[in-house]
């Protein structure tokens, strides 16, 4: 008889990091991924918050910026790594594939979060240094830290939609979509620029799109936000992530009933 | 009574996998329609029948990759997806990839990590003969080498029972004569296999047993020889006012279908079996005497073996 692969719990943590490891491996051997992903936010927060603001009356913007340019940089990986990721491992049945071994469905959605995290760690991190010595962003020790914790953790719904992408759209409507969806959503939940620069009913709008609610949580740490209670963000995500987890259960559903 | 026996194989003990009255549909079209299938221990069963016969679904169903709709399904004694199963046996699906970026190494350890008693690394690349190849890219690899690599994933894990979804398929001639070596090798290393095709050659020269597939439903079974000294002949086709199930009762037919208006005979004895024919009917009219294509070997084994009785 096989030996009893350990303790269940130790089983699923040690595949969860080695399908972590090769799908970071994966991606990021991947130039279509990995350079716009790490490059695009770096690049518009030096343009919008160093360059344009430089000699600036204030650091308002640098900082302000400093919040949304993270959270657009932990949107791309997410997005792009479940939406056109699955789409293209369902594809070509590498999925299918995995559904045949003893692989644990949650280390394959662990891999990918945990890869979206990651990427969108390297960002935050590199957004920070650039902050803190080409913008001259002055924060607290402990806003540094919830700053990058509050943009990390959007990882979760920012996947969760990308997740529903993915498991309702063909690998090239897919690249479509996403960068559709990404592009759009990223101008409309005021992450390239103050979202009270938007009509009013552009603003009530964005109450419904995930990166906005994200965006206001992370300025919240820097008290820079609009000011609804923190409840209000929470909830609205929380919901929306459902919803995503939804549609995307019932897209795998119908490809798996073919 | 029926002129051959059914395959002499012997059933010690319940079959490793079957499949029990399973029906499956897409939408309006039936792809299995009662299919009755069995796997036996350490055996190479070779599925064969022409595209769309259904091969491919009934393969996903003993995966579990498919939900069953109606019909039984057990691999091992339990349901095909259980995780105890999936342990247990592995598989090379007929479209399938695995991300390109990685290398042959990379996708072999993770496969591995898998299982609690992985095969090593060295014999799955010396199994599959991709030593050369363990650094390089599954993106930068020909399609017969990829093949092997989807090869030696589905063995990553030791399995009991192998399932090749037409392995060979889209290879060429080298690619093809490459796999079948390896697919030998499981059969000397005492895995039990399951192999579908289109092709009977391939059929012929991988498997203990042939389970040919037609429209769904097993047509016929037995050992390679057996399918084919029942494939080989000829179809007389024909306007005729004989029925179907006389047709069938002949001594010289070996299978009879109605296509439309024309009675298709598959035989070895053609001109005794005209000769009875225009004792029977003289007004028998558009006569063609042609050889067994592949289609044809299928409609003879229509005729008789396991398939139930044809509507008229």
């Amino acid at each position: 008889m096989a030996a009893d692969p350990g303790p269940a719990l130790l089983w699923h943590l040690r595949i969860a990091l080695l399908e972590t490891r090769f799908q970071f491996l994966s991606s990021l051997r991947l130039p279509a991924f990995a350079v716009p992903t790490l490059l695009f936010p770096l690049f518009f927060y030096v343009f919008f918050a160093v360059v344009f603001q430089s000699g600036g009356p204030s650091l308002t913007a640098p900082t302000y910026m400093l919040a949304t340019y993270g959270v657009f940089g932990i949107f791309g990986p997410s997005i792009f790594g479940f939406g056109v990721g699955v789409a293209h491992e369902r594809d070509t049945g590498a999925l299918l594939l995995k559904r045949t071994t003893p692989m644990p469905a949650a280390a394959y959605l662990l891999a990918r979060v945990g890869t979206a995290a990651i990427f969108g760690a390297v960002v935050v991190l590199a957004l920070f240094l650039l902050a803190g010595f080409a913008a001259g962003v002055e924060l607290y020790r402990g806003q540094w830290f919830a700053l990058a914790g509050a943009i990390v953790a959007g990882v979760l719904p920012l996947s969760a939609l990308g997740l529903a992408i993915g498991a309702w759209a063909r690998q090239q409507a897919a690249v479509a979509v996403v960068n559709l969806v990404f592009i759009a959503m990223s101008v409309l939940s005021g992450l390239w620029f103050p979202i009270q620069m938007l009509p009013g009913f552009l603003q009530d709008f964005a109450n419904v799109l995930p990166a906005y609610h994200l965006g206001q949580l992370a300025l919240k740490v820097i008290d820079l936000d609009l000011g609804r209670p923190l409840w209000f963000h929470l909830a609205l995500l929380g919901g929306q992530t459902a919803v995503c987890l939804v549609v995307a259960a019932a897209g795998f559903r119908r490809f798996s009933g073919r | 009574m029926d002129p051959t026996p059914p395959a002499a194989a012997p059933e010690n003990g319940p079959p490793l996998a079957n499949l029990a009255g399973v029906s499956h549909r897409y939408g309006d079209i039936l792809a299995l329609d009662r299919l009755d299938l069995e796997v036996r221990e350490g055996e190479v069963l070779a599925v064969l029948g022409p595209n769309g016969a259904g091969k491919t679904t009934a393969v996903s169903l003993l995966l579990g990759t498919l939900p069953l709709q109606s019909g039984a399904a057990r691999v091992f004694g339990s349901a095909p997806d259980a995780a105890g199963v999936r342990r247990r046996r592995g598989a090379m699906l007929q479209v399938s990839g695995v991300p390109e970026t990685l290398t042959v190494a990379e996708h072999l350890a993770l496969f591995r990590a898998y299982y609690a008693a992985p095969l090593p690394t060295a014999r799955l690349l010396e199994m599959a003969g991709l030593q050369e190849l363990r650094d390089r890219r599954f993106g930068k690899l020909s399609g017969g080498q990829k093949q092997r690599v989807m090869f030696a994933l589905a063995l990553a894990g030791d399995p009991e029972l192998v399932f090749l979804d037409e392995p060979t398929a889209g290879l060429d001639l080298d690619g093809r004569r490459r796999l079948w070596d390896e697919i030998r090798g499981l059969k000397a290393a005492g895995r039990t296999a399951v192999l579908t095709t289109h092709y009977l050659e391939e059929a012929d020269a991988l498997a203990d047993r042939i389970a040919v597939i037609h429209r769904g439903r097993l047509i016929a079974e037995g050992s390679p020889e057996e399918i084919k000294s029942r494939t080989a002949g000829r179809v007389v086709r024909c306007v005729t006012s004989i029925g179907v199930d006389p047709a069938r009762a002949f001594p010289e037919a070996a299978g009879a279908e109605m296509k439309g208006q024309h009675l298709e005979i598959v035989t070895a004895q053609p001109e005794a079996l005209l000769r009875r024919m225009f004792a029977l009917d003289p007004g028998l009219s558009d006569l063609t005497v042609v050889g067994v294509g592949l289609e044809e070997a299928f409609l003879a084994l229509t005729g008789d073996g396991a398939g139930p009785e044809g509507g008229a």
